[in-house]
């Protein structure tokens, strides 16, 4: 569990942060999202206690942090596994050797350091890859290497910052798979920091987005994407592009209670006619189905009657910006309106 | 004609041999000396510069001006503006011990910036790896500043290698022995074509032979 209270970080007289608190529950993945500039490095230097915050406190396991120097510094780091971006490993030294060099530097046993790199090396799949050196693997083993030397002194609080950018959907898809294994086995709380949104669907439990130094707006992941209907959510579950149908009204749906029936369509159908689904994105995330759809009805239904059949099952409604069939290009329309 | 004047070329062995044994002895204390004390202290010009593990603009800036003070002279003057440390330290200023002296400054300088410009090239993300899994900064600096600078640091010795030949013969002006002071003493004073030209191949062969070697052992730890 970590709790981060207050926490600022001026150079010179800017705030880069500006009083972020953010507590992840143990064995949670809190994402952290933002446009760059916002301050996201800062907070992950900041919480890896590589920069010291301004004020405010970073309380891992009931002890604060921030304030340490020295020793008592270098103990604390040790509590907070941190997996940089393109795994930062040592050109010079193989996987295990990468592995092993915290715990050297910490001065464990030769006989423990070889037990748990090897432990370590079967975790993230790369047993086989042990005496290669960085330069002959690939960007997402690299990545795994880097995860299990960020495990090598047993962490309680894992944190990734952009650990994924820069890599395929294949490797990005197993990295995420490995850290949710890493939560659901071991118990780490994981703080990602990121800016891609399939990262954050992909694997976080809460999510945060930090603007100018604030944090904007934070929540469950499955509730920000299903309550609101803020920018947050807007970028996590974004519209696909619609085609253009024929003389339909377009509406926009929004997946908002957690037991949306898999046979909403028919039954809407039953009560307002033909619904053309035009554009669709359904998944689940932290557990819960998590959609938004852009469909077509008959311009002639009475709004409040459309809105109340759709609420029935689950789904909030909103009349499209503007009927299809103005010639008007249906995705164009609809971004503006997703502002 | 020089044939008069030149040292039969069997006889040249008897010359040149003692004076490469001289010229292997001198550099290598020289370069002992050189790494133990010009290694750490490139270490610490990076270090306590701003992009260091300990920014101290202070130290940074007094020991920068010491390692440049030692390279701003060229060797022959140094070589006689460092006299009276030399008389201090071995009571003589000529000969081999007295040779030592000046090109240690001058070598530790030079080492000093090209340790400085290896460690410089290691990312500084790798430091971060170090601090975020709580290294001390002793562990840093050996575990993976030094470690990952490897090969440039032996590049860099190579290239300071050469430069202290060059400088064994310099010293040769104050008889500092080995195959620089063969070859001005006899080949330039004397007009003794045979030395001159053997101690030109040998010069070549060596320095050709380090590189050489230096290369080879750069790429072999280049990973």
């Amino acid at each position: 569990m970590i709790e981060i209270s207050g926490l600022t970080k001026t150079y010179g007289p800017t705030p880069v942060l500006d009083g972020i608190d953010l507590t992840v529950g143990d064995a949670q993945i809190a994402a952290v999202v933002g446009p760059s500039g916002a301050g996201k490095s800062t907070l992950a230097r900041c919480i890896n206690l590589l920069e010291r915050p301004t004020s405010g406190s970073i309380t891992v396991a009931g002890q604060d942090l921030a304030g340490l120097s020295g020793g008592s510094l270098r103990r604390a780091r040790r509590q907070i596994g941190t997996v940089f971006q393109s795994a930062n490993l040592l050109r010079r030294l193989t996987a295990a050797q990468n592995i092993a060099l915290p715990m050297r530097h910490q001065g464990l046993r030769d006989a423990e350091v070889r037990s748990r790199v090897a432990d370590l090396l079967e975790r993230v799949g790369m047993l086989h890859r042990a005496n290669h050196y960085p330069s002959q693997l690939s960007g997402g083993q690299r990545q795994r290497i880097g995860i299990a030397r960020s495990l090598a002194l047993q962490p309680s609080v894992l944190l990734s910052d952009e650990a994924t950018s820069g890599l395929d959907p294949d490797a990005t898809r197993a990295i995420l798979d490995l850290l949710t294994g890493l939560r659901d086995d071991l118990g780490v709380t994981i703080l990602v920091i990121t800016h891609e949104m399939d990262v954050v669907r992909g694997i976080a439990d809460v999510v945060a987005q930090l603007d100018h130094g604030r944090i904007v707006e934070q929540g469950s992941v499955a509730d920000v994407v299903r309550r609101s209907d803020s920018p947050l959510s807007r970028a996590l579950l974004p519209m696909p592009a619609a085609p253009v149908a024929g003389d339909l009204r377009t509406w926009e749906l929004r997946y908002t209670e957690d037991e949306v029936s898999p046979a909403w369509l028919s039954r809407v159908s039953r009560e307002l006619g033909d619904v053309a689904v035009l554009a669709a994105l359904v998944e689940e995330s932290g557990g819960v189905p998590v959609g938004r759809l852009t469909v077509g009805l008959d311009p002639l239904l009475d709004e409040r009657r459309v809105t109340q059949v759709l609420a029935a099952v689950g789904l909030a409604a909103e009349p499209g910006p503007a009927r299809v069939d103005d010639a008007r290009p249906a995705t164009a329309g609809r971004t503006e309106s997703a502002a | 004609m020089t044939s008069l004047l030149a040292t039969p070329w069997a006889d040249v062995d008897d010359l040149l041999v003692p004076a490469l044994g001289e010229t292997v002895r001198m550099v290598g204390i020289v370069m002992a000396i050189v790494v133990l004390l010009g290694g750490p202290l490139g270490l610490l010009i990076f270090n306590t510069s701003p992009l260091g593990l300990t920014p101290h603009r202070a130290v940074h800036v007094s020991i920068s001006w010491v390692a440049n003070l030692g390279r701003s002279l060229p060797f022959l003057v140094l070589m006689a503006a460092i006299i009276p440390v030399t008389k201090l330290v071995f009571g003589t200023t000529i000969g081999f011990k007295a040779a030592i002296i000046p090109m240690s400054v001058a070598g530790i300088a030079f080492f000093a910036r090209l340790t400085e410009n290896a460690v410089r090239e290691v990312p500084r993300e790798l430091v971060d790896v170090g601090l975020a899994t709580g290294a001390t900064r002793w562990q840093i600096m050996r575990g993976i500043q030094l470690r990952e600078a490897l090969p440039g640091l032996v590049a860099g010795f190579t290239l300071n290698l050469v430069a202290m030949i060059e400088y064994s013969a310099i010293a040769g002006a104050i008889g500092s022995g080995g195959v620089g002071y063969l070859a001005v003493n006899y080949g330039y004073r004397r007009f003794d074509d045979h030395i001159m030209i053997a101690c030109i191949v040998v010069l070549i062969a060596m320095v050709q032979a380090i590189q050489f070697s230096g290369d080879r052992a750069v790429r072999a730890l280049t990973h």
